[in-house]
């Protein structure tokens, strides 16, 4: 399997990423620096967690406007999976390629802590290693994930299954709209969401509920 | 732009921290009149936040040597062997000063400063900690300062990428007016990776890296050598402004041109910015320094020499580089969007010279600027001795459970979860036990090392009797490290004290000075590096003494570890060490019977040892499923902090030969709690006798309560609802300033 994590100036859990894809698919990710404008051949890009060019404006507003990101959304519009995590899905909301915005967490507070994620979708290449209903933990570190959209988009989102993760009710750390934690595209080959699989990978870690995300993409390919 | 030739009056020597034999002192050395941009360089190298001029002398005591220790301090941060040709560079810092003018941004510069020395080194920092103490819950400042303190720590370190993974919170009225933050990082390199600020070579070029440089900080350390007044709100100016980004950027620039060989010399431009890091870089090598401000990056114009000696703006570097890579170099920062200006040179004559718009602004000699520097030995009286508290003086409680439940939820001793889930502590993915155990454990590789970190002080003890208090900040420390498992390896210290003038205050300093020291050679574990912050003081109130030692452990193996949680019902509850029932200084007589007295628990340095050599074998040996070492609130305290973590409960016995009370909240040393399958009761216990550490069983693990044979059951959901409840519902309520 061949993965290429992006780098942005400020991107802080790009090292977390390439760990994680080596040790979970067995293959070394590359590194893509943001001013590069072409993206090698790679069955899944992944745009990793951090605050890309210091959130300053906006979280994600100046990485969506990155050299690297026409590229980004040229593979997506051809299939190519797109996984954004945490700062990855606010750039992935900001230009286009996945519906709503991230918003200021509901308390105001940045939010470090494991939550519960229920598997809302499995019928995607990034979840079809769960089971739809399936009850994960997975830890969420963030400052801005209080995912939102208007009722439209949230019905739509709905109807056709497109919502991957929810928190549980009593474990939504930012006041996500619906308990949204992660949604997927149309075509389902972009995913985003806040929570950071990559952090829960192996048992020293403290569980391995974050490798499914890892190991339904490799089986995906297989 | 002030000129540079103004008339240095007595008032403008004053104005700069300065003393009149100090100005005489800079007479004789230079032989005539400073100018003004000398004089503001004299007062930034020769405060007492730079120059160390009270503590120097004491300082030189503390054993900074051991088979591990490659850096002692000196340097930007100390470093230590952790086998492999890995070691780990750490330090700790305080903001202290310029987080109570203005929290949120003092605080989130106090990482970013000790950030920087950590990855000046050549280390990439993979874990940090801080150490707090606040003024009073009912002082009206202290919700602001909690919450804009936390908030800083918070926003600099998550944003840089570096898990916080540990500190200390205190709540003191002796706080109310000058708040404590000390920043504490750790760093990873390769042994034959470290780099220096010492320059090698003459004619060589300096090279500015970084972020801009502002007007903001002016003066930060001298301010940061005064006591305050009610006129302090008016030095928001000299607090510097944190760009965390700025620093992640920086800190993947300087790995990255430390790795193409390019690097000679590297300081950081932390306190008194350019100043202190040129006359250092070239101080150290036995070289002069010709520096050309006009080619120095600059945030605004019409910036005067003085403003750029003395701008302590943030995520600045100095470096001497090879010639040769000077193109390399400068596209490796172009690359990360940072500045990269050559803005001197090393010379061969030993002077400082500094020039702006051509004129010669400043001509000093430059080993002077740094050796000569004013050393005091201040008068000191020790601290008046406390006559012991008897246990049989102090009232016990009505009812020993609803004691307990109260001291769980005393400012003091609630649980900090409200202050660490707003720090990230998992980035990097190294985190295996996070903040809340008695020490933080990273991982440093996946072969199954890591690394153990503790922050440690007890400033009520320290201020009870300096020397015993000095001794139990290390122990408590290397109980800490030792309570997950890890071997000690060597420490950092941050002295706050107040002001070093009064004798009364120094005696204190004195005093912890040699307690850390006896402690730290008893229990080898040796000062690698550090800081002294005095003149915590307020309108003549200075804080309580604070000396906050912050270890660093070695585990070789992550997955024989302990943790404090219960893991298993039905296990039998151990307690190592001998209890007399300490109560003097305790927390118990302090904020239940609100009468602090006493000497604090003495501590017995080698039986510390003997019992905590002891525990560490259990752990390694896979023979205990949960430790906890015993402190603040006693043990019954570290009981029902072992139920709450693991949610399962446990019976405990007391000891007939104590009173009740003094068995429950004594705060002797050298103790553990510790959870065992019961099947190896016998032989744990037996080897302990062979030891010749005291063990004896205390209890059962199971249930969903926490019972003292004899008294009501306390439910795990009250116990857990009064540690967690005090934090959030403190800080929910409305501000009142």
């Amino acid at each position: 399997m061949k993965s290429a994590v992006i780098v942005f100036p400020g991107s802080n859990r790009e090292r977390d990423m390439l760990y994680a894809l080596e040790k979970t698919t067995g293959h070394k990710a590359i590194a893509v620096w943001h001013q590069e404008t072409s993206l090698p051949e790679v069955d899944l890009i992944v745009l990793p967690g951090g605050f890309s060019f210091g959130d300053y404006l906006r979280t994600g507003a100046i990485a969506g406007l990155s050299p690297i990101m026409s590229a980004v959304k040229e593979k997506a519009a051809q299939g190519v999976r797109v996984l954004g995590v945490c700062n990855g899905f606010q750039i992935l909301a900001e230009t286009g390629l996945l519906p709503g915005i991230l918003l200021r967490n509901a308390h105001l507070k940045f939010v470090c802590k494991e939550v519960k994620l229920e598997v809302a979708s499995a019928a995607s290449d990034f979840t079809s290693r769960y089971t739809r209903g399936q009850i994960i933990r997975c830890p969420v570190a963030h400052h801005d994930g209080n995912y939102f959209a208007d009722d439209a988009t949230l019905e739509q989102l709905e109807a056709e299954d497109r919502i991957a993760f929810r928190y549980t009710a009593e474990t939504n750390p930012n006041g996500s709209i619906r308990n949204i934690a992660g949604i997927l595209n149309e075509k389902r080959n972009v995913l985003g969401m806040m929570p950071h699989p990559e952090n829960l990978i192996e048992p020293a870690q403290g569980g391995t509920d974050g490798r499914g995300i890892f190991e339904s993409v490799l089986e995906a390919i297989a | 732009m002030i000129r540079n030739d103004i008339d240095i009056t007595p008032e403008l020597i004053a104005e700069h921290g300065l003393k009149p034999d100090e100005y005489q002192r800079i007479l004789d050395l230079i032989g005539r009149e400073p100018t003004f941009t000398e004089l503001g360089i004299f007062s930034a190298m020769w405060n007492e936040h730079c120059s160390y001029k009270s503590s120097k002398k004491w300082l030189r005591t503390l054993p900074t040597k051991g088979p591990r220790v490659i850096q002692g301090p000196g340097e930007n941060a100390g470093v230590v062997d952790i086998d492999d040709g890995d070691v780990i560079v750490f330090k700790m810092e305080s903001h202290n000063h310029p987080s109570f003018i203005s929290p949120y941004e003092g605080a989130a510069t106090g990482v970013g400063g000790i950030l920087r020395d950590v990855f000046t080194m050549g280390a990439r920092p993979v874990a940090a900690m801080n150490a707090l103490r606040f003024g009073a819950p009912e002082n009206e400042r202290t919700r602001h300062i909690v919450s804009g303190v936390v908030e800083g720590i918070g926003g600099y370190g998550n944003c840089f990428g570096v898990p916080t993974i540990g500190g200390e919170v205190n709540f003191d009225a002796r706080y109310n007016a000058n708040c404590l933050v000390n920043a504490f990082a750790a760093g990873l390199a390769k042994a034959d990776g470290i780099f220096l600020s010492e320059a090698k070579g003459v004619g060589l070029p300096i090279v500015y890296l970084g972020s801009k440089t502002g007007r903001d900080g002016i003066h930060g350390a001298t301010m940061a050598s005064a006591e305050f007044d009610d006129d302090s709100e008016e030095k928001r100016p000299t607090v510097q402004i944190g760009d965390p980004f700025s620093e992640k950027l920086l800190l993947e620039a300087c790995l990255e041109l430390m790795a193409s060989g390019a690097v000679i010399a590297i300081q950081d431009m932390g306190a008194a910015g350019l100043t202190c890091s040129a006359v250092e870089m070239g101080a150290k090598g036995n070289l002069g320094v010709r520096l050309d401000l006009d080619k120095v990056p600059c945030r605004e114009d019409g910036m005067s020499a003085y403003e750029m000696m003395l701008s302590e703006s943030q995520e600045r570097m100095l470096m001497v580089l090879k010639p040769e890579m000077e193109a390399e170099a400068s596209a490796i920062f172009r690359k990360w969007d940072l500045d990269f200006a050559v803005v001197g040179e090393t010379t061969d004559d030993l002077r400082f010279r500094v020039f702006r718009h051509n004129d010669l602004m400043a001509d000093l000699p430059i080993k002077e600027l740094g050796d000569e520097a004013p050393e005091y030995d201040r008068p000191w009286v020790p601290s008046k001795p406390q006559t012991e508290l008897k246990a049989s003086d102090v009232p016990a409680p009505a009812s020993l459970g609803d004691t307990l439940v109260a001291m769980l939820g005393l400012p003091d001793m609630c649980s900090r979860r409200w202050v660490w889930e707003q720090y990230d502590n998992l980035v990097q993915g190294n985190t295996l036990a996070g903040p809340g155990g008695d020490a933080a454990v990273i991982r440093v590789n996946d072969k199954g090392k890591g690394l153990a970190f503790s922050l440690d002080v007890t400033p009520r003890y320290c201020e009870a009797d300096p020397v015993e208090g000095g001794k139990q900040a290390v122990a408590e420390c290397w109980r800490n490290i030792t309570a997950v498992g890890a071997e000690p390896l060597a420490a950092t210290d941050n002295l706050n004290f107040g002001n070093p003038e009064k004798p009364e205050i120094m005696g204190q300093f004195v005093g912890c000075i040699q307690g850390i020291g006896e402690a730290c050679l008893a229990l080898d574990m040796p000062i690698v590096s550090g800081n002294v912050s005095l003149y915590n003081e307020t309108n003549g109130q200075a804080i309580l003494p604070t000396p906050a030692i912050g270890g660093v452990g070695l585990l070789p193996d992550v997955f024989t570890r302990a943790g404090k949680a219960i893991q298993t019902e039905g296990e039998t509850l151990i307690l190592i060490g001998a209890r007399k029932g300490h109560l003097g200084q305790s927390i118990y007589v302090r904020d239940i019977v609100k009468k602090p007295a006493g000497t604090p628990p003495p501590v017995d340095l080698q039986v510390e040892r003997r019992n905590g050599d002891f525990v560490r074998s259990l752990i390694r040996g896979g023979r205990v499923s949960a430790v906890h070492d015993i402190s603040d609130g006693g043990l019954l305290v570290a009981v029902a902090e072992m139920t709450i973590s693991g949610d399962i409960g446990a019976t405990i016995t007391p000891d007939p030969g104590l009173p009740l009370h003094a068995w429950a909240f004594g705060e002797d040393q050298a103790c553990y709690v510790l959870s065992v399958p019961t099947g190896q009761v016998d032989s744990l216990i037996s080897d302990a006798d062979k030891a010749n550490v005291p063990a004896k069983v205390i209890g059962k693990t199971g249930g969903r309560d926490l019972t003292v044979e004899g008294e009501a059951p306390i439910s795990l959901e009250r116990l857990s609802n009064a540690h967690e409840g005090w934090l959030p519902q403190f800080m929910a309520a409305p501000e009142t300033h």
